[in-house]
């Protein structure tokens, strides 16, 4: 977490391509993503920020809107408001009218808990506002296995509230898991009926994410499923940007990749500002190895973005390592820095869910060390919002056990224990 | 060819609702109104771009900004691909439009 005297010169290429000029980095980001509040009424399983409870030294609104004036004086255009969930802070939607009447404009991410018919009304009234709300399956059973009793309800009210308002385009943002992965049509639908955009993301082992990754994260034959249908209606969904790991189901030179920016734009193009002011690469990365600085005590976040170590260091030439042989390598630029991190693989290395199949066999070799997770604001103690993540089942060899009785305890007297009939 | 024949007489301008960020490879074009968002990936397209509104043509716009003539129709296309985004607008030519004169 060191801030460089002054702010590296980095030669570029003249005319070069798009993707190369942004791994060199930006003047400031493209967007970034500033959660307000590590505070939540909801347990997510896969939490990304392994939020919960509310920080006490979250920036205050003074100091929020200080930020905002810098994001306005580097021409931020747009921020993604995150959490936590960032509607109950008290001061939340001062900020949003603050932040919008500065020429930043914000999409905000909700679980809907707030969205009540009033709200609703003035968000309708409100332009250059984006409202994103959370939905991680197509039916409640599926949503509530990770996000938690109740939570599929009140997504789907906030969505009803912001349609009868007359709010136009909202976003349903879907993080893809093994569970939900079969319900993509399904959660198209759902976003047809309130006039919303579907918008899939991918999961990542972040956070709380990483204590389920290994039950949650899809398929390699779901990642061919997920990649075949946003290829067929990728036109209309947005995906962030997240899926650039399966662009490798193309062609290697990058033909067949997916729509959008298909690299790592971590501490390049994009970044975090946590409810603390530490700024971080990406979301998915709250931890001390991609720190980069605090706004509040490293003077600022644009002196953050362009003097930080760190993010100097992941805008110089990075080696692709162990990916260098891959012919894949333009298509998915080695997927994603954070994925590989906490699953303890090497971050010039295969993605952990390599669509070639490099990422199973990284993961397999058994020398990898998973790093703890830094930064975890979760509820000390459970609540009853907290997932319950039990599917009812019977055992594989249930019929078999049923036919040869119950085990015989060593100690079983009858001559005839353990004879079966 | 037309089109770029066209465009050259004409007076445009960088759209009132977008925004030029300076980056060191160019800028960043933002448009407030539909929230596109593009690059302008060399700094003299960027000159170009500015002084639209300035020069009373695209043609002299080009002259203006050293662009030499034979990467005119490389331009000129990607005047029509910011054209196509509102990011630059066609500009009524005022009667009575001040000359070169404005632009030395």
């Amino acid at each position: 977490m060191t801030i460089l005297e002054s702010r590296p010169v980095t030669a570029r290429p003249e005319g070069g391509s798009l993707i190369e000029q942004f791994e060199l980095g930006l003047d400031a980001p493209i967007c970034l993503t500033w959660e307000l509040t590590y505070a939540c009424n909801l347990e997510c399983a896969h939490c990304l920020s392994s939020s919960g409870r509310r920080d006490p030294r979250e920036l205050s609104t003074e100091q929020c809107k200080a930020v905002i004036d810098e994001l306005q004086r580097m021409q931020v255009f747009y921020v993604n408001i995150g959490g936590g969930e960032p509607t109950i802070r008290p001061d939340f939607w001062e900020l949003l009218d603050y932040a919008v009447s500065h020429d930043v404009g914000v999409k905000f991410s909700t679980n809907g808990v707030r969205l009540n018919p009033e709200r609703a009304r003035f968000l309708a009234s409100t332009d250059y506002v984006d409202v994103q709300i959370s939905l991680d399956g197509a039916t409640p059973e599926v949503n509530d296995y990770v996000r938690g009793p109740g939570s599929y309800d009140t997504a789907i009210t906030a969505l009803k509230n912001l349609q009868d308002a007359g709010f136009e385009d909202a976003k349903i943002s879907v993080v893809c898991t093994r569970q939900n992965i079969g319900q993509l049509d399904e959660f198209k639908a759902i976003a047809d009926q309130y006039g919303a955009t579907l918008r899939l993301t991918r999961l990542r082992p972040s956070g709380r994410g990483a204590d389920v990754w290994d039950e949650l994260h899809p398929l390699p034959e779901q990642q061919r499923e997920l990649y075949d249908w946003l290829v067929a209606n990728g036109e209309n969904v947005l995906t962030g940007d997240s899926f650039f790991h399966l662009s490798a189901f193309g062609v290697a030179d990058g033909g067949g990749a997916l729509p959008g920016l298909n690299l790592c734009g971590a501490g390049r193009v994009v970044c975090l500002i946590d409810p603390i002011g530490d700024v971080y690469a990406c979301p998915f990365a709250i931890h001390d190895n991609f720190l980069a600085g605090n706004v509040l005590t490293d003077g600022g976040f644009e002196t953050v973005w362009q003097r930080s170590e760190l993010f100097t260091e992941l805008r110089s030439p990075q080696t692709s390592g162990a990916c260098t042989s891959c012919a894949f390598f333009d298509a998915c630029r080695g997927g994603c820095m954070a994925a590989k991190f906490f699953t303890g693989l090497p971050l010039d290395g295969p993605d952990p869910e390599c669509v070639r199949g490099f990422g199973e066999d990284a993961l397999a070799s058994g020398d990898r060390v998973l790093p703890e997770q830094g930064k975890d604001h979760s509820k000390a103690n459970p609540t009853r919002n907290q997932p319950v993540m039990l599917t009812l089942s019977r055992r594989d060899d249930a019929l078999e056990v049923q036919r040869s009785g119950p085990p015989v305890s060593a100690c079983a007297e009858n001559p005839l224990a353990g004879f079966a009939l | 060819m037309t089109e770029t024949i066209e465009m050259l007489d004409e007076a445009w301008a960088l759209s009132p609702a977008v925004a030029l960020r300076p980056e060191p490879f160019g800028a960043m074009a933002y448009h407030f109104g539909n929230r596109k968002l593009t690059f302008l990936k060399r700094m003299q397209l960027v000159d170009v771009v500015r002084g639209l509104a300035e020069c009373p043509d695209v043609r002299s716009t080009l002259q203006a900004a050293d662009v030499p003539e034979s990467q005119w129709p490389g331009y000129v296309a990607a005047l029509h691909g910011l054209a196509a985004t509102d990011m630059i607008r066609p500009r009524p030519a005022p009667a009575g439009a001040t000359s070169e004169g404005a632009v030395a």
